[in-house]
């Protein structure tokens, strides 16, 4: 996972509720396309026209906006299908930063797992940062603060857990990291399986491998 | 000890280490993986050179990008056949049982999952695909991940994950004749809207609950995400215990008992406390159908598309505008395309007999497409011993092979641009069945109905 410390840059203003993973990568790109070909995609279904030309209405479309690397999103962002590919295609536009009143939970969860630092704040805010944020100078978020700065220079605070924030700065290996717990992982289902022996499976006969 | 809920009992069950705040090591026992994905979590886990922690209790299914054309072969859809195959050769290589197309066992994971007994009450069940959640039906601590998440469970056999807090959702009295479980999902997401559930785990209860089957308690479960939830569930009763044995790898003989006995305890204790709980009234539902682009845009089918979404907020006028409707007009008599009767929410017999109920004797009105999909080889086949099949095909639908099909679309299965699909799935997300596709989501009654009459139609009312 790539580290998140701070970054700075124009903050895009996208305020539409239940933005969903359908939305920010079509199934198709995610079905036939690798992690990082997946920018281009991200939220073609707003980005662009029917005939698939770009909507200049479109934030992300406007030039301050074009490569901005903060989203500020409305309710619920990210819900819908568990797909880690919105995240992907997100992060392969440059957005490292979603600020939003809520989030789909797998789709916070899956921000964690590849450096994508999803920030929650209660409506009021997120409308306040975007009314600053709409002339497209910079934010600043700064993680190790925990603090997002305003081109005015006001400081507003947010809160994240304290267990992701410190995965997110240090860019931590979740799978390195519980395998320094295996042995306590053997022993646990070693236990379990006098506790609970028939959610234990044997292991199935090797199959004939097919052409 | 204090009182526990369902959930509590489930969550401590599962954890094999603390690490404060919540956070918690949780025990995975059952890993499913399809073909959307699953290849390349194989091959990740390989370039880091580590290996399935526990490959029995890893299954593996393709479902989302099969086609589900008569006679379809792994490579009928040619992306899909490759996803296929990264699939079939991961799981061969990990020593992951894997259930390949037209075997028994093959099917949507959340349908084949619980169906083979792979899915249990009392167990962790996890998958990378948000409807995981079906499978609290049965009473699993189900729940949908990432990939990367995916690729930790494949490794350590673990998830990290902190412990949500805890929705109670009662609901009261009975279902009216012809008012299915899809209905009340759809109510409820209709009343409480589609973030009411983000950072919860969702208990549904209360007699209208305990009176549903289990297959309808896997309807109900699975649209908990669609309420923003990564977990529902329904406490497990005497009927999903009669429902899970015999299943081919539910415990057999002692074993099976020693498992109903702890499944019994597992229930919400008379004084535990829930940080939500709301209370519904079974009676106030209706067959319902959805107008917009969320599963919370939804009304009764003898209702209007409401006059106040237009002026109240951009969101819904720009859902009426995709779905081409105009607010305040009833949405029955809204002319349709396509039907589509499939997908993880509602591709079960039972499901599958209520469609055949509507469709038996009438014919699919011309100009429409009218698909069913069953949910798995088993349902499948138990459809067609039955005679369903022969009804469907009598009546004009087409009867076509197991998977995710037309409700994600990613098996080259779309609706047109600007046509307007009525469908048993549970997402009407934009593009969800494909660029400028209209969706309408019915129970699979409501849908066969409107395969009858041409356009959304009541079904309890059709002539």
């Amino acid at each position: 996972m790539s580290p998140f410390t701070r970054v700075t840059g124009p903050a895009a203003p996208l305020p539409r509720d239940n933005v969903d993973t359908d939305v920010i990568i079509r199934v198709e790109r995610l079905a036939a396309l690798d992690r990082d070909q997946l920018g281009p995609y991200a939220l073609e279904a707003l980005r662009l026209r029917p005939d698939g030309s770009e909507d200049p209405a479109f934030i992300l479309n406007q030039p301050p906006f074009r490569s901005a690397p903060i989203l500020l999103a409305g309710a619920n962002f990210g819900c819908g299908s568990s797909r880690e590919a919105a995240v992907w295609a997100l992060m392969g536009r440059g957005i490292r930063c979603v600020i939003a009143p809520s989030f789909g939970d797998i789709f916070f969860s899956n921000c964690f797992q590849n450096g994508l630092l999803p920030i929650r704040l209660p409506l009021g805010r997120v409308q306040a940062i975007a009314t600053a944020a709409a002339a497209g100078a910079p934010f600043t978020v700064d993680l190790q603060q925990c603090t997002i700065s305003s081109p005015s220079g006001e400081v507003i605070p947010f809160e994240i857990d304290a267990q992701k924030r410190e995965a997110l700065l240090l860019g931590l290996d979740e799978i390195q990291l519980t395998l320094r717990d295996d042995e306590s992982i053997r022993a646990w289902q070693h236990e379990d399986q006098d506790h609970r022996p028939w959610a234990w499976l044997s292991h199935p006969a090797p199959r004939p491998s097919r052409a | 000890m204090s009182a526990q809920t369902l959930f509590d009992k489930l969550w401590t069950a599962h954890v094999v280490r603390e690490f404060g705040d919540d956070w918690a090591l949780l025990h995975v026992d059952r890993h499913l993986m399809h073909d959307l994905g699953g290849g390349p979590v194989f091959v990740e886990l390989a370039k880091r050179g580590l290996k399935v922690h526990n490959p029995e209790l890893t299954f593996a299914t393709p479902d989302h990008a099969v086609a589900s054309t008569p006679g379809r072969v792994s490579t009928t859809f040619p992306l899909g056949g490759k996803l296929h195959e990264a699939l079939r050769s991961g799981a061969q290589t990990a020593g992951v049982q894997f259930f390949d197309i037209g075997e028994p066992g093959h099917g949507i994971v959340h349908v084949m999952a619980p169906e083979q007994g792979i899915a249990l009450p009392g167990l962790s069940v996890v998958c990378t695909d948000s409807h995981t959640c079906t499978n609290g039906g049965i009473g699993a601590l189900a729940f949908g991940i990432g990939t990367s998440e995916s690729v930790h469970v494949l490794a350590t056999q673990t998830v990290r994950l902190k412990k949500p807090a805890q929705m109670r959702i009662r609901c009261e009295g009975r279902l009216a004749p012809g008012v299915t479980a899809k209905d009340l999902a759809l109510h409820l997401i209709s009343r409480l809207g589609a973030a009411a559930g983000t950072g919860y785990a969702i208990e549904f209860a209360g007699t209208a609950v305990e009176a549903l089957d289990v297959e309808e308690r896997l309807t109900l479960c699975n649209l908990a995400v669609e309420l923003g939830a990564r977990f529902g569930i329904v406490a497990p009763d005497e009927r999903t215990l009669a429902w899970v044995r015999g299943r081919p790898k539910a415990p057999q003989g002692e074993t099976f008992e020693a498992a109903a006995s702890y499944w019994r305890t597992l229930h919400t204790d008379a004084d535990a406390v829930f940080a939500r709980e709301e209370v519904f009234d079974a009676r106030d539902v209706a067959p319902m159908v959805t107008w917009g682009t969320s599963p919370q845009d939804a009304v009764p089918v003898t209702g209007r598309v409401p006059a106040a979404a237009a002026a109240a907020a951009p969101d819904a006028q720009a859902g009426l505008e995709y779905m081409g409707l105009h607010a305040g007009t009833p949405i029955a008599g809204t002319p349709v395309d396509w039907v589509f009767i499939g997908s993880c929410a509602n591709s079960r017999l039972s499901d599958l007999r209520a469609a055949a109920l509507v469709a038996r004797g009438r014919h699919v009105a011309p100009g429409v497409t009218a698909w069913v999909v069953p949910g798995s080889e088993s349902v499948k086949r138990a459809a067609e011993a039955e005679g369903l099949r022969q009804v469907f095909t009598d009546a004009g639908f087409q009867w076509r092979e197991p998977g995710c099909s037309m409700c994600v679309a990613a098996n080259g299965e779309q609706v047109p641009p600007g046509k307007r699909c009525v469908s048993t799935s549970n997402r009407n997300f934009v593009g969800r069945q494909g660029p400028g596709a209209r969706t309408h989501l019915a129970s699979p009654a409501t849908a066969a109905a409107a395969a009858i009459a041409g356009r959304i139609a009541d079904p309890r009312t059709l002539p």
